[in-house]
């Protein structure tokens, strides 16, 4: 298969960008999309030019670094999934395809196709964890937790933290990974003590973290490769208020 | 949050309103006593009135603000765009409040105000010395121009709702994943009747199945 790639090129954050046309010629239909790249890249690097900037590591949809915008769409046509999920044979031979980074003012830009994503670490930093004496483990029939419990924390549990949801948002927020984040806790009984405290400090660092507001479009649960659900937000949103009462009087 | 409240409450009055307008249908005597009615409640009405005020404000400040540090928070925007999920109506509830203000702005002028009709200032009140805002709504709609801008800022508000009206739920928390789907196609069914019910007045008196009750 053949593609014409339009790439977002840019040198670093304080220089201009702009999408630069490439061929991409004799791709097998089940190339993943990375691999393209990787080809496209070998081929840059034998002429002399610099290579694509991209990031990627596990390449199985599990690590959540992969971040490309392929045609406007957050971890490109193929959803759920990353990425690195995507197989030329999901384009049209002879297809246009544009990529772009993940566009969200905060997740600066590092080069090309790779942002700086620790707006997110940060977030996670400020509370995304529980206090506890690390040691032997304790027995595992201590501390029950009901399945349905243990059921909804695995589904937050699930996200990968690749910062799609904020990509795709068209007010670039970040309430899906926060989220997620902050039911996962919430849902068991370990979370349970810092749970007033930790969803008003993560919320409080995404908004200082210069994320945009959640207007309840739901493209994030669309791209999400984790298939979080939109459904989290509303539990973020019913935390978020009990904690501000709590807090207000004084608990 | 004050988005969503306020919302709530103007979702209230939209309902409220649509069912007093729709007396029209069962005739002069009781959408005037119910005019009437809503007049004699005198400081109440008042009341309700600034309360709605206060809504209105609250609900475009605060909008504009958030829609002002969403813009802020991706400074550099995508060359190609493409939605796997989002709605338009979803996408575009600034334009469409601006045109439903434009349009509530032209609407109290208009009935509230008795401005832009030749023929509020000729109308007599009715027999029980109410007045006559049957034969009012009535000569109102007779203008094309009139109708068909109320229908255009109806089809923008109903746009508004099938998003708002949805979105509210979720912003205040009341939402679970069952309950998504169900809350889009409730909104959706809510919003369509509402238009359907507000339309129906312009279009009946239009087609003339509605006539004034004085000729002037």
């Amino acid at each position: 298969m053949n593609f014409r790639l339009r790439v977002w090129r840019q040198e670093n954050r304080e220089t201009e960008g702009r999408l630069v046309e490439y061929e991409a010629r004799d791709i097998s239909p089940d190339t993943s999309f990375l691999e393209m790249l990787d080809i496209v890249n070998d081929e840059l690097t034998e002429r002399g030019e610099l290579p694509i900037a991209f990031d990627s590591d596990c390449r199985e949809g599990i690590c959540g670094t992969c971040s490309l915008t392929i045609n406007g769409e957050a971890h490109g046509p193929r959803h759920p999934g990353a990425a690195c999920q995507v197989y030329m044979r999901d384009f049209r031979d002879g297809e246009t395809i544009t990529i772009e980074p993940f566009r969200v003012g905060s997740f600066p830009l590092v080069r090309d196709l790779v942002v700086d994503r620790s707006a997110l670490d940060r977030i996670v930093q400020a509370g995304g964890f529980i206090s506890a004496r690390a040691g032997s483990a304790p027995e595992a029939n201590s501390i029950l937790v009901p399945k349905h419990n243990a059921d909804r924390a695995m589904e937050a549990a699930a996200c990968i933290g690749c910062g799609a949801c904020a990509a795709a948002c068209p007010n670039a927020s970040a309430m899906l990974f926060t989220s997620a984040k902050i039911s996962h806790l919430a849902f068991l009984p370990q979370g349970d003590p810092e749970r007033t405290t930790r969803v008003l400090r993560m919320v409080r660092r995404m908004d200082a973290e210069g994320f945009g507001n959640c207007t309840n479009i739901y493209e994030c649960e669309a791209v999400c490769p984790a298939e979080i659900s939109a459904s989290l937000i509303a539990k973020l949103n019913r935390e978020y208020a009990r904690a501000s009462w709590r807090e207000r009087f004084g608990e | 949050m004050i988005v969503a409240v306020t919302g709530v409450i103007l979702v209230l009055f939209v309902i409220g309103h649509l069912l007093g307008n729709l007396q029209i249908f069962l005739g002069p005597g009781w959408i005037n006593g119910y005019a009437q009615h809503l007049r004699d409640l005198g400081p109440l009405l008042w009341l309700v009135r600034i309360i709605l005020i206060i809504s209105v404000l609250l609900h475009i400040c605060f909008t504009i603000l958030l829609a002002l540090e969403n813009r802020r928070a991706r400074p550099q925007p995508y060359v190609q765009r493409h939605y796997a999920k989002a709605s338009y109506a979803s996408r575009h509830m600034v334009v469409s409040g601006f045109v439903v203000l434009a349009f509530i702005v032209f609407h109290l002028l208009h009935f509230t105000g008795h401005r832009f009709d030749p023929h509020f200032p000729l109308l007599k009140n009715d027999p029980l010395n109410h007045y006559d805002v049957y034969s009012m709504m009535v000569y109102g709609f007779q203008n094309v121009y009139v109708s068909a801008f109320y229908i255009i800022g109806l089809f923008l508000l109903t746009l508004h709702l099938t998003h708002g009206t949805a979105s509210f739920f979720q912003s205040l928390g009341l939402n679970d994943k069952n309950f998504t789907p169900r809350l889009a196609s409730g909104a959706r069914v809510f919003a369509w009747l509402v238009f359907a019910g507000y339309t129906s007045i312009p279009v009946a008196v239009l087609l003339g199945l509605v006539r004034p009750a004085q000729q002037l």
